[in-house]
């Protein structure tokens, strides 16, 4: 790899002298060469294809050693490589000819990675949590922008920086590009460190979605600065305010429209699909480009473009088109997130761009934590008092370090103009700094920071065996209840959205074979009597559909087989159809808010039959406990799913079990079915009861 | 109320629900808006399969139990009294309840009568005991298939042991109540019921 890095250093440095010679010595018809050297020919293709090269063996450098990666997360390591690789380069030729350009990030390395962020979301519990994460986006980062921009103001006012030239416009347009939360770093740094998916989902939904308001907030105070101090008035603060909202709502229904345009198109590639996985690429870009270009919000044009085409695209496409989807936009995710970071390790190296002014650097740094502190626990006491379920302290301590800042900030910082602007590479450097502060600093602290957290919570006292049992029975009974009286799920706008999209969108989006899957079961539900019930059931047992009825290790594809009704109640998995994928274990050890699981797997099964330790592994874990696997490199089943099959067959066979029982008790069925057919009056309703009651039964088997 | 169940709930039976458990009026008529969503023969009371057929239970491993805890000994069906009585077992304790008007009895929702309501899910024979085959069918629904009989037997054991005072191998209600007199019941059984 050193010898690639050479190279290309060498064909940096030869490169323009080689133009140099072609111009010079162009005309001189010396005969017919039989091979020569075009380098200017190829020139940018081939030193973008190396520098991917590079990029990736990096990576693969680092991933050769886990024990490293456990301490210190990826993206930090690549940076890192970043600072080596540019060195190398500025020793070469002494001009940093490599750098992360804002053209280059914006439009060729950001869009996939939040095309597969946007692709894999897990719908339901970013809608259930929209409310806070909204809060969050749009107050937190306007929190962050206004408190950053006047207190180094002020700090300004005070003194604390000398003598820069920056106004108060200005330090509020440095303000908004410092305040969002970047969604690349968030994922590289919580991929270590397994919290509960709602910790999780706040966090990274507010970092996608508060780029509408960083848009809007940057281009506003840009304007705003070109204009001068003395042409702001109401009139233009008013259109700032409703810019937010044209960009915001456009770009999402922008991506809205392009997410369905994308499941339109999938229900008609049944002939073609070779190419069906293209689409959703094409498209995708193709909604980012168009927020672009009508100056809408980006990010979230593609960001919902993914949420909303994910359904019915893995409805309607084939099975190998939905696996070469996916893995594909992990790869070109993965990829790009490499590439940026070590850019913008390279990028450092440049002494051309380097401005240094300790109080501006250090205030920053200073005032981006403690803000980020205070809004967060601000917002969350706030939120905590209409949440079902309450943030803690220590979730809340997580939420506040979580919010890294990344290469968007950069990305904007260098795009700002520098003739109106004039300290404008002192606000570069100082976003990089504060870029590698979070991204290296904070995420090599975070998994030590939640174990230390986790170890002041545990506060070891040693629970009996009945206090274990019966907190367990608490969770599961909480949740038992929380499903009962309708809490979670049972909601008007939930089920007003549910109907609306049974009847109009399945049915114009899905392909015809994928909707009668569906229907097939509603029939069931429906229409049976007791005699086509009992029919069903002979059938079914014989077919196998009831199979796991019988045979213990049959796996049930909750998604294919239920449909609509189960997919609400399981835990969002990417499922692979293949149960012997179910069984691997989870390669990376893993820092999770539940300590006991840490601490009981360096336990061996040798010590002998621990009560404890059998309870610890084995009771069944709540709802609540259900960890979320969103990994940038793992696509595999959380292995909850396990539990849940297991469980769920329990549960079906033993209320079949009392089905046959008060079956056994009655009168034998003919009878009764002609009741029902030809008299549907009031004398029979005990048996058209007895009908309906186990008609219901048996639809519970199959729902 | 007539054989057609009707969408409205008197005014006087909210009154009568208020008192009895503590639920405010816009959580009772949200309450009882679910309740006719459950009920889907619309005949004023629920019957197991209606609870059955909430999915979220299937996979939830004490579902089936908590659902025998709604219906009284011996019956099949609940009205809607009946429905928020259990309900009631699940609402936070305020202390500010206890200061307005100190009930007559005491308050669905107190400690004691949640413990009781928890302790009612392992004693099926309401004898007012749990026997080790009780507890042994409870420990089984919660833990996987990998642990065999003898070692969820040992376990059953140890845990009587760790709650039997008296020595007759079966944790009485009074045990019950002692071994987890450590334990934050108010909090981890308790749910805020939205308006």
């Amino acid at each position: 790899m050193m010898i690639l890095v050479l190279l290309l250093c060498c064909i940096s440095s030869v490169a323009p002298q080689e133009s140099h010679h072609e111009h010079d010595g162009g005309h001189n018809a010396t005969g017919i060469s039989i091979v020569t050297f075009k380098w200017h020919h190829v020139e940018t293709p081939y030193l973008i294809a190396l520098w991917v090269l590079v990029s990736f063996l990096v990576k693969l450098l680092i991933e050769a050693n886990h024990n490293v990666t456990n301490y210190i997360p990826e993206s930090a390591l690549l940076i890192c490589f970043g600072f080596i690789l540019g060195g190398m380069i500025w020793g070469a030729d002494k001009v940093q000819t490599f750098k992360l350009t804002p053209t280059t990030f914006f439009f060729y390395l950001l869009p996939q990675i939040i095309l597969d962020t946007g692709y894999s979301m897990p719908n339901k519990l970013f809608f259930t949590n929209l409310g806070a994460i909204l809060i969050h986006a749009i107050i937190g980062t306007c929190w962050n922008a206004a408190t950053l921009g006047l207190s180094l103001w002020g700090c300004h006012q005070g003194g604390a920086m000398g003598n820069i030239e920056i106004g108060l416009l200005q330090y509020l347009l440095y303000g908004s590009l410092m305040a969002a939360v970047d969604p690349v770093a968030v994922i590289a740094v919580f991929e270590q460190v397994h919290v509960n998916e709602v910790l999780f989902i706040l966090v990274f939904g507010e970092s996608l979605l508060n780029d509408g308001v960083t848009v809007v907030l940057f281009n506003v105070f840009d304007a705003f600065v070109s204009l001068g101090g003395g042409a702001i008035d109401a009139k233009e603060i008013v259109k700032g305010i409703v810019s937010f909202f044209v960009v915001a709502f456009g770009g999402s229904l922008l991506g809205t429209v392009f997410g369905l345009l994308i499941s339109l198109l999938s229900r008609c590639t049944k002939n073609i699909q070779i190419i069906e996985p293209g689409f959703i690429f094409v498209l995708g870009y193709l909604a980012y480009l168009t927020a672009e270009m009508l100056s809408l919000s980006s990010i979230l044009s593609i960001v919902f473009c993914g949420v909303c085409c994910q359904k019915y695209m893995n409805s309607n496409m084939d099975e190998n088109s939905i696996q070469t989807v996916r893995y594909a936009m992990k790869v070109f995710a993965n990829g790009s997130e490499t590439i940026i970071f070590v850019f913008l390790g390279i990028s450092a190296i440049d002494k051309t761009i380097w401005v240094w002014n300790t109080g501006f650097i250090l205030l920053t740094l200073f005032f981006i934590l403690i803000y980020r502190f205070i809004g967060v626990f601000i917002l969350t006491w706030f939120l905590n008092r209409s949440r079902l379920v309450p943030i803690s302290f220590v979730e809340q301590i997580i939420m506040g370090y979580g919010g890294l800042r990344g290469a968007v900030a950069y990305g904007l910082a260098v795009n700002l103009n520098e003739t109106k602007i004039k300290e404008k590479n002192l606000m570069v450097c100082t976003t990089l700094i504060v870029v590698y502060f979070t991204v290296i600093l904070q995420g090599v602290t975070m998994k030590p920071l939640v174990q230390w957290l986790n170890v002041k919570r545990a506060a070891t006292v040693d629970l009996t065996l009945v206090e274990k049992v019966q907190n367990k029975v608490f969770e599961h009974m909480l949740v038992a209840i929380e499903d009962i009286s309708g809490q979670i799920g049972d909601n008007y706008w939930r089920n007003k959205w549910r109907n609306f999209e049974e009847k109009w969108m399945s049915r114009l989006l899905l392909k015809p074979s994928a909707r009668k899957k569906q229907d097939r079961l509603f029939n069931v539900f429906h229409q049976l009597n007791l005699q086509d019930a009992m029919e069903y059931v002979k059938e079914g047992e014989h077919r196998g559909s009831l199979e796991f009825i019988r045979n213990e290790s049959a796996f049930v594809d909750f998604k294919k087989k239920f449909g609509e009704d189960y997919e609400e109640a399981m835990p969002d998995i990417m499922a692979l159809n293949d149960p012997v994928s179910a069984c691997r274990r989870d390669p990376v050890p893993s820092v999770s808010l539940e300590m006991h699981e840490q601490n009981m797997r360096g336990l061996r099964e040798a010590e002998g039959i621990n009560s404890h330790y059998l309870l610890d592994q084995h009771l069944y874990k709540s709802r609540k406990q259900h960890r979320y696997r969103f990994s940038r490199s793992h696509l595999d089943i959380n292995q909850d799913e396990n539990e849940v099959q297991e469980i769920f067959q329990r549960t079906m066979r033993s209320r079949l079990e009392s089905f046959k029982s008060g079956k056994m008790g009655v009168a034998p069925p003919k009878t009764i079915t002609k009741h029902t057919k030809r008299e549907p009056q009031p004398k029979v309703q005990p048996s058209a009861r007895f009908n309906r009651k186990h008609k219901s039964l048996l639809c519970c088997v199959y729902l | 109320m007539g054989s057609r169940a009707s969408t409205l709930l008197r005014e006087e039976e909210i009154e009568e629900i208020k008192k009895e458990t503590g639920f405010s009026h816009s959580q009772i008529t949200r309450l009882y808006s679910r309740f006719t969503s459950l009920d889907k023969g619309e005949n004023g009371t629920l019957s197991r399969e209606d609870f059955q057929r909430i999915p979220e239970l299937a996979i939830n491993p004490l579902g089936d139990r908590i659902i025998n805890a709604f219906f009284p000994e011996g019956e099949d069906q609940v009205n809607f009294k009946g429905f928020m009585r259990t309900l009631a077992h699940f609402r936070p304790i305020e202390d500010n309840e206890k200061n307005k008007n100190p009930p007559a009895t005491e308050p669905l929702n107190s400690r004691t009568n949640k413990l009781l309501f928890a302790f009612r899910l392992y004693d099926l024979d309401r004898d007012d005991k749990i026997s080790r085959d009780e507890l042994l069918q409870v420990l089984r629904m919660m833990v996987g298939v990998n642990i065999s009989d003898d070692q969820l037997g040992s376990i059953a054991d140890r845990t009587i042991q760790e709650a039997d005072t008296n020595g007759d191998t079966c944790i009485s209600f009074q045990e019950f109540m002692k071994v987890l007199e450590k334990v934050d019941v108010e909090q981890k059984m308790s749910i805020r019921f939205l308006h």
